[in-house]
């Protein structure tokens, strides 16, 4: 067990590679990894077929007469119809649901949410990030794993996560749960809502793809095997 | 594992503050991480969804996985929102997704609904016999599956009276519907026995125009849009399901179609 240089706990090992030694620091457990490349696989499914399903009428106005919002090419789409874009839709909600349930569950009953959720005293932490990353001033120092800003996002993302499930449900149940879209602001703002948590995740995954992409192997591995070589957050 | 390693995973992210490393070798190291591989490996499973055979079944089964659902939890008192008549959508921003361009008016004069299966008095029912049971009218919202919604002024016989005019075995479970111009449906018997679930002859307090369904359709705010068939030309009451189940219904959309 090693201390992170804010005083999280995480489990290290100390072993020889390559005749070096190094110590590994246990990042992700199984259950995060797991859940992280399931997620990953339903999102792009649910994604697709959300926008297969909204190209059957790509308007939040009115049917008649009717205002195309956006054209989205064919090739973005899953399911090829709004039949089976529903099939697709319909059956990875419940593998989104219970992969987002059980993660959501393992942080609240585990010590992990440290690591992933932002708490208010980091919240300061965040802006020297973003001066970082978009305005190119030196790179704070690494506490822990995650610095506030990719908390931010962390944290961010699962409420994206939430908020897709619950206006979905709403949406597929708008006479079951009528109290709840009401409390929405009417179906039509339940279907705004679901398309927004969508664009956030949209927005989410590139970013987050390219600083998997600028921060290297060992990073990555990391989210498979769950084990980081020689991380730079951990006290002397 | 070693049990001084899985004291030390599951403590992860606890405050703590001693730091007693355990020590491996080269070959300790790549069997951890030989191991945590293997345990990945069950999502490699998944691969199997990028097979067209497979997820064609796989998702189909899921939609009806999520019908089961609805149709479990599915709740008779619960009441579709109704609507004051300044809501109502204009009867001409009413939109007609009509199955085909059937013109119904030949059929009309000598129109009955042939009612048959599980009932007490099977036989053809007229118009007035309907309209005999108490009326209902009502402004509720219509939920296309494309998305769009409007909401309409409809008026009726409650389905549930006319299934007790009919004499509906209690043991039915299912009701289909067949239309004059060869569209068809089935519901489950629950949401036909729903007091908002209409036979429906008026809107807008106006006998059917041939494009919203004359002379008699299903409407119900319980369901999506293209459960509420227009033309009925019969109705069965059965126990057991015909293998095609609903024009769409058979194409992929849900059967439950329940909102």
């Amino acid at each position: 067990m090693a201390v992170t240089k804010s005083g999280l706990a995480i489990p290290a090992i100390e072993a020889e590679r390559k005749g070096k030694h190094e110590t590994y620091t246990r990042e992700h457990p199984w259950l995060v990894r797991f859940t992280h490349w399931l997620n990953a696989i339903s999102l792009l499914v649910m994604t697709a077929s959300g926008l297969q399903i909204f190209m059957a009428f790509p308007s939040f106005g009115d049917k008649i007469p009717q205002k195309d919002l956006v054209h989205v090419p064919a090739v973005l789409g899953l399911g090829g119809w709004l039949g089976g874009a529903l099939q697709w839709h319909y059956s990875f909600a419940f593998l989104f649901t219970a992969t987002g349930l059980a993660y959501v569950l393992y942080l609240s009953l585990s010590g992990h949410w440290r690591q992933v959720i932002l708490q208010p005293k980091e919240l300061r932490g965040i802006w020297p990030m973003v001066r970082h990353y978009f305005f190119f001033q030196p790179k704070p120092p690494q506490l822990e794993p995650y610095n506030p800003l990719q908390k931010l996002a962390y944290t961010s993302a699962i409420l994206l996560g939430i908020g897709a499930v619950l206006t979905g449900i709403a949406l597929s149940k708008p006479v079951q749960f009528s109290w709840f879209v009401q409390l929405l602001g009417g179906f039509g703002f339940v279907r705004v809502f679901h398309f927004v948590a969508m664009a956030g995740f949209l927005a989410f995954i590139p970013g987050h793809l390219l600083m998997v992409a600028l921060h290297g192997w060992n990073n990555f591995y990391s989210m498979i095997i769950g084990w980081k070589r020689s991380p730079d957050y951990l006290a002397d | 594992m070693s049990e001084s390693l899985r004291r030390l995973l599951f403590s992860q992210g606890k405050k703590i503050m001693k730091t007693d490393n355990l020590h491996l070798d080269q070959r300790g190291l790549r069997r951890i991480q030989r191991r945590e591989w293997l345990k990945m490996l069950p999502l490699a499973a998944l691969g199997a969804i990028a097979v067209p055979s497979v997820n064609e079944k796989l998702i189909k089964r899921g939609l009806a996985l999520s019908d089961r659902a609805s149709e479990t939890f599915f709740r008779r008192q619960q009441l579709a929102p109704t609507f004051s008549d300044r809501e109502v959508t204009a009867f001409d921003k009413f939109p007609i997704n009509s199955y085909s361009t059937y013109d119904a008016e030949a059929d009309l004069a000598n129109w009955k609904l042939i009612v048959e299966g599980m009932v007490a008095r099977p036989g053809e029912y007229t118009l007035e016999q309907i309209k005999a049971l108490p009326k209902q009218v009502q402004n509720v919202k219509h939920i296309c599956i494309e998305g769009w919604n409007v909401i309409g002024n409809f008026g009726g016989a409650r389905l549930a009276d006319f299934l007790q005019l009919v004499g509906a075995d209690p043991q039915a479970r299912f009701v289909e519907f067949t239309c004059l111009d060869d569209y068809f449906t089935s519901y489950d018997i629950a949401s036909c026995q729903h007091p908002q679930t209409l036979l429906c002859y008026e809107m807008y307090g106006q006998p059917l125009t041939k494009e919203h369904g004359a002379p008699l359709r299903i409407h119900t705010p319980i369901k999506l849009g293209y459960k509420s068939a227009k033309h009925l030309f019969t109705l069965r009451v059965s126990n057991v399901l015909s293998r095609e189940t609903g024009f769409w219904e058979d194409q992929g959309y849900s059967w439950y179609g329940g909102i």
